[in-house]
């Protein structure tokens, strides 16, 4: 199996505060992996590092074969990396001043040079695949969360991702628009995708996750398959992490 | 009235053909000078904003300075100041456009700033993530949200530096304000023909307010 990211011994930190530590990590090609773990455990950071959103003090990483240096070092690789790691984010962060075909559109045309006609055809293909096709001239403001995260997704796909990394996808939708974007990460999982996904689904988790991580204070306390995480937890502090969210 | 003073119809009606023939120049040295300033807020605005201390320097120093010192010493510097350096004289309506340029374009390089930084943060990482350049990220899709934002106070800074011409008079720009005193010399009717200033400077900067409430609410319309 082909290693799409590794990290080893890596560390990172916000200053003097340590928040990752040490951390090993790889993810194959087609696997999904889900991060849980408390707020402020470093999840995001932990997922950040991967497409270089945020720099880290030591250690490697090595993204889709490409080495992606510490702070400091050689970041070339950088932007190869993007172009093969798709993100969505806990906030949508659709561009607001395009509509939802032009937010898919985008990143073809400028980072590919994809004509017009082409991105418009990707981004109708997606839409469909998204299952909001009809809301394709509407600009973002104008639809729910949940078909702004839909769009988000459609738009990171666009740019046809080895790597796609969620960062608490559904943290900010109403309740009832949840299951619609879980729905298309499930897909995406389907059809083979190689996904990260922070998020407190414990169900979705469960169910798509081929590995779970479970993170505490910046380190890997917990993993394994998910059946292993969630009914027999090894750890004291995965057990009762695991006890305060499987209560709501 | 005490005094016995009556408004004289016809000096103020009498004067407006006369006030007229200023309002190309204010216009011109207007919309001449913010045009320039405002490309120099683009360019000083984001040099603020660089990381790069020998582009953020220079451009912190020149808001500063254009900022901290009136806009009439300003005019006054270039107009009867500067000759003695470039070596010859500098023409009124140049050393106005100039003044209005510097000065505006030292406001609107915080406009610029601000409206930069106004954008959420999540924009610039959501640009990067897709794989475009921190500079596409920018130019794509940054500052098209900056600058709709940057409409109020382009509009407000418009409107300063439309009547921060008329201190232009005193290096005998025939603006609207000198062609008034040009008028006011002859007929000793300063009450009448101030009043007509006055009310054709509103006539402009009514008009733009009128546009620019125009231009916002088509800007909003479509985000
Ligand atoms: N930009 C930042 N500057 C300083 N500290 C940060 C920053 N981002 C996150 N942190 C801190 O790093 C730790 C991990 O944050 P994060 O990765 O966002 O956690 P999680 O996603 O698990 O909630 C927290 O203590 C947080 O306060
Ligand atoms: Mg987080």
């Amino acid at each position: 199996m082909e290693k799409i990211v590794r990290m080893q011994r890596l560390n990172k930190y916000f200053g003097d505060h340590h928040v990752l530590k040490d951390i090993d990590l790889e993810v194959q090609s087609g696997e999904v992996v889900v991060i849980i773990g408390a707020s402020g455990s470093g999840k995001s950071t932990l997922i950040r590092c991967v497409n270089g959103l945020e720099e880290y003090e030591s250690g490697e990483l090595v993204v889709d074969q490409q080495p992606l240096e510490p702070k400091g070092g050689n970041q070339k690789s950088l932007a190869a990396i993007r172009k093969e790691v798709g993100m969505v984010f806990q906030q949508f962060n659709l561009f607001p001043h395009l509509t939802v075909k032009e937010n898919i559109m985008l990143a073809p045309m400028k980072v590919k040079s994809t004509d017009k006609s082409a991105a418009a055809d990707i981004a109708m293909k997606l839409l469909d695949r998204v299952g909001i096709a009809n809301q394709a001239e509407k600009y973002p403001t104008q639809l729910s969360g949940g078909q702004q995260q839909r769009v988000a997704i459609a738009r990171a796909l666009a740019m046809e991702p080895r790597l796609m990394l969620f960062d608490e996808p559904t943290s900010a939708l109403d309740p009832e628009m949840i299951g619609e974007v879980l729905d298309v990460m499930r897909e995406l999982a389907k059809e083979g995708m190689t996904m990260m996904v922070v998020t407190h689904e414990m169900g979705f988790a469960r169910e798509v996750a081929d590995r779970v991580i479970y993170i505490h204070g910046g380190q890997i306390v917990e993993e394994g398959k998910p059946e292993a995480v969630f009914d027999n937890p090894q750890n004291e502090r995965t057990q009762s992490f695991l006890s305060r969210v499987l209560k709501h | 009235m005490a005094s016995g003073f009556e408004f004289d119809w016809s000096a103020a009606f009498g004067s407006v053909p006369y006030l007229l023939k200023g309002i190309p120049y204010t216009l011109l040295i207007s919309f001449g000078g913010l045009l320039i300033g405002f490309l120099i807020g683009i360019f000083m605005g984001l040099a603020s904003l660089s990381r790069n201390r020998l582009l953020r320097w220079p451009a912190t120093a020149y808001i500063e300075i254009f900022r901290g010192t009136p806009i009439l010493v300003q005019v006054l510097f270039i107009f009867y100041g500067l000759p003695d350096i470039v070596g010859g004289p500098i023409n009124a309506l140049t050393a106005g456009i100039a003044a209005i340029a510097l000065n505006s374009g030292a406001y609107i390089s915080e406009v610029v700033r601000g409206g930069v930084q106004s954008i959420d943060k999540g924009q610039t990482e959501a640009g990067v993530s897709l794989g475009l350049s921190r500079s596409q990220t920018f130019w794509s899709v940054v500052w098209p949200q900056a600058l709709r934002r940057m409409i109020p106070p382009l509009g407000n800074q418009a409107i300063v530096s439309i009547k921060d011409t008329s201190l232009f008079s005193v290096i005998g720009v025939g603006e609207l304000v000198r062609q008034g005193q040009i008028y006011i010399a002859t007929t000793f009717t300063a009450f009448e023909v101030y009043f007509m200033v006055a009310l054709l400077y509103l006539a402009i900067t009514l008009t733009l307010s009128f546009l620019l409430r125009f231009a916002e609410r088509r800007g909003l319309a479509s985000s």
